[in-house]
């Protein structure tokens, strides 16, 4: 006597369905494990880095070692003036890049060039470092900021130039026509109707490339290097910045430089949570992200 | 003014048009082909900055495993060793979670959990290297400590749970990496899976199959090729994390099979040792690796690339080639 199909007792269906429910569970179990660390490292950052922070660890210098208090004022103002060198550099390349790529990039150079800025942001950030050391440090005769916002400008380039192409391409090819139809040439229409509805999402690119590169020591480690002092000069001398000032105190054997390595991080992540937020709300998903 | 004045005027005008578009377009093609010259300049500056050593070591500077600054010998062995160990202990841990959570959130989860889950994935990307670091060295590694000794106790016998439990040292180094790793694997393995057309998963469903008897054959069959794409891609990505796992690894240069071990990673090295490199050749044998670094990435990050462009993804829609 054979067992109806849809009978509970068909043996098969239950290992069928078993099967389907070990998938789930598997799926489900898998997620948990990998928003579990995203949970234990921002309780921790949260957790000791807020009984650092004070009104003075945004406005002093760093205490020589064995003293308490001091700040990292130096290093804050240091990665701003860093994010935004990479910025002036970084971004133009990579917008008007991108803007290649969607209005005139099919043909194949259009895909040697996708391909590479794919393959450069793949390339390993302190391979970037050496790079720039290479180029730019050794014959300046030493660190600076300029230098190392060289650096951090690089890895924005590929970031910048593929989310740019990827939004300007996302603007509706009837805009552009009912541009040219009135008469406007082709880059009075892309500098006024494409970009003007691909904006909020060139935000979003922007906002992610810097998100990027600000929490990067890799490639600024011996570009931009680092001081316990104030450098106002960006061509000359070493540039202190957060996560260079991070690993240096995370490696050091004082308690006291361990408690600023996470009010340091505290004040990192929150920068960097906020402009994955902003950059988020900017397009509020209608886009994927460029890796 | 004359009809035909004017007709010459606004030919003028558009000859001027044509110009300002001439312009439009060569001018960002340049910014476009930076990335290519970028590319090439690192691959030459990095080569002659590497020439001493490519001259005095030859083919044998990756499998020589001495590394001695002190009596000009320099071998890239060890940390080519901790790399390649340290990435593929990274991905064994990375790649089930990275799939399962794909899986999820491209196929099972009801659809208002999906974009809040995968936002916060992304988030988990966007904590840099250095904090992972700190929390490596600060929670991880003293919480890996009790764990080691245990593991050294009751399996002790194989090569790889032998050695003193330090807790820095490959264990730490892989999971840190595999923390860092999980999000890319598991947002572009998603993208691949929803490029999946409904109709492969329709059709299964449609002939009775459960989600994993339609997962299994119809949908993973279309979205393999991606698949391995993106764990390449947390490959490539694993291979060149240099500031949390220098955080973690103990920097010491071994060759060991133990996880307990503190090793030493390539990206590592150049980080501990370029500020305090003396002497042309150690500075020129550091530029070696890094050179290394460089072509493994670039090969690595290339495969990935093509495999993901045959699925259709990585590139923008419209464009196939």
């Amino acid at each position: 006597m054979t067992v109806p199909a849809t009978s509970p007792w068909n043996l098969r269906l239950v290992r069928r369905k078993a099967t389907n429910g070990l998938l789930w569970v598997g799926a489900v179990v898998a997620t948990a494990a990998a928003l579990l660390p995203l949970g234990m490292v921002l309780y921790y950052v949260a957790a000791q880095g807020l009984s650092s922070i004070s009104l003075s660890f945004f406005t002093q210098l760093p205490k020589p070692v064995g003293e308490a208090g001091g700040g990292m004022a130096n290093a804050l103002v240091g990665s701003l003036i860093l994010v935004g060198l990479a910025s002036l550099i970084g971004l133009p390349i990579g917008l008007l890049g991108g803007i290649y790529l969607a209005e005139f990039g099919n043909g194949r150079l259009g895909w040697a060039i996708r391909f590479t800025a794919d393959v450069l942001s793949g390339v390993p950030s302190i391979v970037i470092g050496m790079f720039v050391l290479a180029l730019v440090v050794i014959p300046m005769g030493g660190v600076s900021a300029v230098a190392g916002g060289c650096a951090l400008g690089l890895m924005m380039v590929p970031i910048a130039m593929r989310t740019t192409e990827e939004l300007v391409r996302m603007v509706p090819m009837s805009l552009r026509e009912g541009s040219l139809a009135l008469g406007a040439t082709h880059w009075r229409t892309v500098a006024k109707v494409v970009m003007q509805a691909a904006k909020g999402g060139v935000i979003t690119g922007v906002l992610l490339a810097i998100a990027r590169v600000a929490g990067e020591a890799a490639p600024i480690l011996f570009t931009a290097g680092s001081t316990q002092w104030w450098n106002m000069k960006v061509t000359e001398g070493p540039m202190s910045s957060l996560p260079v000032q991070i690993f240096l105190y995370a490696g050091s054997p004082f308690e006291e430089w361990h408690q600023q390595a996470w009010g340091g991080a505290l004040v990192l992540v929150t920068m960097v949570l906020i402009l994955s937020v902003a950059a988020r709300y900017a397009t509020r998903g209608r886009m994927r992200i460029v890796r | 003014m004359s009809v035909g004045l004017r007709a010459e005027r606004s030919g003028r005008r558009l000859g001027r048009a044509n110009l300002s578009d001439r312009v439009f377009r060569w001018g960002t093609m340049l910014f476009a082909l930076a990335v290519i010259v970028v590319i090439v300049l690192l691959a030459y500056e990095l080569t002659r900055s590497a020439r001493p050593t490519l001259l005095h070591f030859g083919w044998a500077f990756p499998v020589r495993s001495v590394w001695d600054p002190v009596h000009h010998q320099f071998g890239a062995w060890p940390f080519l060793w901790g790399t390649l160990f340290s990435s593929l202990l990274a991905l064994l841990i990375a790649v089930p979670i990275s799939l399962g959570a794909a899986v999820f959130l491209a196929e099972l989860a009801p659809p208002w959990l999906r974009n809040p889950v995968s936002f916060l994935v992304e988030l988990l990307a966007a904590v840099p290297s250095v904090v992972y670091g700190l929390w490596g060295i600060f929670v991880l590694v003293p919480a890996l400590r009790p764990v080691e000794g245990w593991l050294g106790q009751r399996l002790g016998f194989l090569p790889l749970f032998q050695g003193p439990p330090y807790g820095l040292g490959m264990l730490a180094a892989g999971l840190i990496l595999a923390i860092m790793i999980l999000p890319i694997i598991t947002a572009v393995s998603r993208e691949v899976l929803l490029a999946v057309p409904r109709t492969q998963r329709e059709a299964a469903y449609a002939l009775g199959s459960t989600h994993w008897e339609a997962l299994r054959g119809p949908v993973f069959r279309y979205a393999r090729a991606g698949i391995i794409g993106a764990i390449i891609l947390g490959l490539g990505r694993a291979l060149g994390e240099t500031m949390a796992v220098t955080m973690v690894i103990g920097n010491t240069p071994t060759t060991s099979l133990s996880l307990f071990s503190p090793a030493y990673t390539m990206p590592s090295v150049l980080a501990n040792e370029f500020a305090e490199a003396t002497g042309n050749l150690h500075i020129s044998a550091l530029m070696e690796i890094a050179l290394l670094l460089f072509g493994v990435a670039v090969l690595i990050n290339a495969i990935a690339r093509l495999l993901l462009w045959s699925v259709g993804r990585g590139a923008p829609r419209g464009v196939r080639e």
